[in-house]
């Protein structure tokens, strides 16, 4: 039943000072707790495709969050516009503080002009995660690919974003590739710019 | 007086990897919301997550055991001690503190200062019956459980609803004894 409310006693929430950020808990705090969100999802979805869905759409309330905490914590409250500058953003400032280290490499798409890569050998998420084979390519990091949807999203670069499994040669476990594919409204923003900065 | 544990809560927790604390602090928050939208009753949401503390709690133990080297407890005072400061301290790095201890000394209370799971947080009106750390009494009792002690956990004070801290009531209900598949014969 809903309750009534009653007198609050407690300050406002946003009345409290923000933290530095520097409190931490343990890795398998963090692991038991992300293993949980995985297993009550999979009694909610009938197939993988819902699942993943499920995972990224939890990850991306989790990306909102945190693209307004480092907004005001880390760059002052001032906004990116340029492409290059919010991916940069994300590989470095979003996954140093919820990862604790840059990702390990960002890359331009070579195919399609309105894909990037951020790739990382093994994601945080994935550390105490194998996926059975008749799962195929289900992939944990679908949650973070929400969060990079996320901050994406929020800072006005709308993306479709997928976390991938890449076979590296020389290692056991694959590599995770977080695919960010830039909604075609961006491009066409983009090249109207370029080219009215040049006619 | 804490009891002589051969590895301090403080120790234990510099040598286990860590985590940036928001994001465990955001995840629990989408696993809450998630909830909240599938399960739309509160009652609902917080049996769930007392359900998934629990599921956490009976694997959790063992890693507790395994990590802090802890001899076994005489008395439920001490387990209850060791909760407070190895424990909570080992996985969220938190200690909490013990209190309210009954005649009887089956049930006392741990009170948490400081609990990484509700910052930024702030129960809206529609939720107000929302045991918002429930997964906290899931993870004591299933870790208690594992031990061979039954007990019955329940929030007495909770800051999200306007209280003053986290007071989460342990109480003994049963010992069990262990059972072993043959005969000690040391």
């Amino acid at each position: 039943m809903i309750g009534a409310g009653k007198m609050k006693q407690y300050t406002n929430v946003l009345d409290k000072p923000l933290s530095k950020g520097r409190q931490e808990v343990s890795l398998s705090g963090f692991a038991y707790l992300f293993s949980e969100l995985v297993q009550y999802n999979q009694t909610q979805v009938d197939n993988i495709g819902e699942l993943e869905r499920r995972l990224e759409d939890a990850g991306y309330a989790v990306g909102v969050r945190v693209l307004e905490l480092l907004c005001h914590r880390e760059k002052g409250n001032r906004r990116e516009t340029r492409l290059l500058g919010i991916l940069s953003f994300v590989h470095s400032t979003v996954w140093k503080v919820l990862f604790g280290k840059v990702a390990d490499s960002l890359e331009k798409g070579t195919e399609h002009e309105d894909e990037y890569m951020i790739s990382e050998k093994e994601l945080l998420v994935n550390r105490f995660i194998s996926v059975p084979k008749d799962m195929g390519s289900f992939n944990c990091g679908a949650f973070v690919a929400g969060i990079v949807r996320g901050v994406l999203d929020n800072a006005g670069f709308p993306a479709v974003v997928t976390a991938h499994f890449v076979p590296v040669d020389g290692q056991q476990r694959p590599r995770t590739t977080i695919l960010i594919k830039f909604a075609e409204e961006w491009l066409l923003i983009t090249n109207r710019y370029y080219e009215e900065k040049q006619g | 007086m804490a009891p002589a544990v051969p590895r301090s809560g403080d120790a234990i927790f510099a040598n286990v990897e860590r985590v940036n604390a928001e994001l465990f602090t955001l995840t629990y928050g989408a696993i809450v919301r998630q909830l909240l939208t599938d399960l739309e009753e509160v009652e609902e949401v917080n049996k769930q997550l007392d359900q998934m503390g629990y599921n956490i709690g009976i694997r959790l133990i063992d890693e507790f055991l395994a990590k802090s080297n802890v001899t076994r407890c005489v008395d439920f005072r001490e387990t209850a001690e060791v909760i407070a400061k190895v424990g909570f301290k080992m996985f969220l790095g938190v200690t909490a503190s013990v209190t309210n201890w009954d005649t009887a000394g089956t049930c006392c209370s741990l009170i948490l200062e400081d609990n990484p799971l509700v910052d930024f947080v702030e129960l809206p009106d529609t939720c107000q019956g929302l045991y918002y750390c429930n997964i906290l009494s899931g993870v004591v009792r299933g870790a208690l459980e594992m031990v061979s002690m039954k007990t019955e956990v329940t929030w007495v004070r909770d800051m999200l609803r306007g209280d003053d801290a986290f007071e989460l009531q342990v109480k003994l209900l049963k010992q069990v004894p262990e059972e072993y598949p043959y005969k000690d014969d040391e």
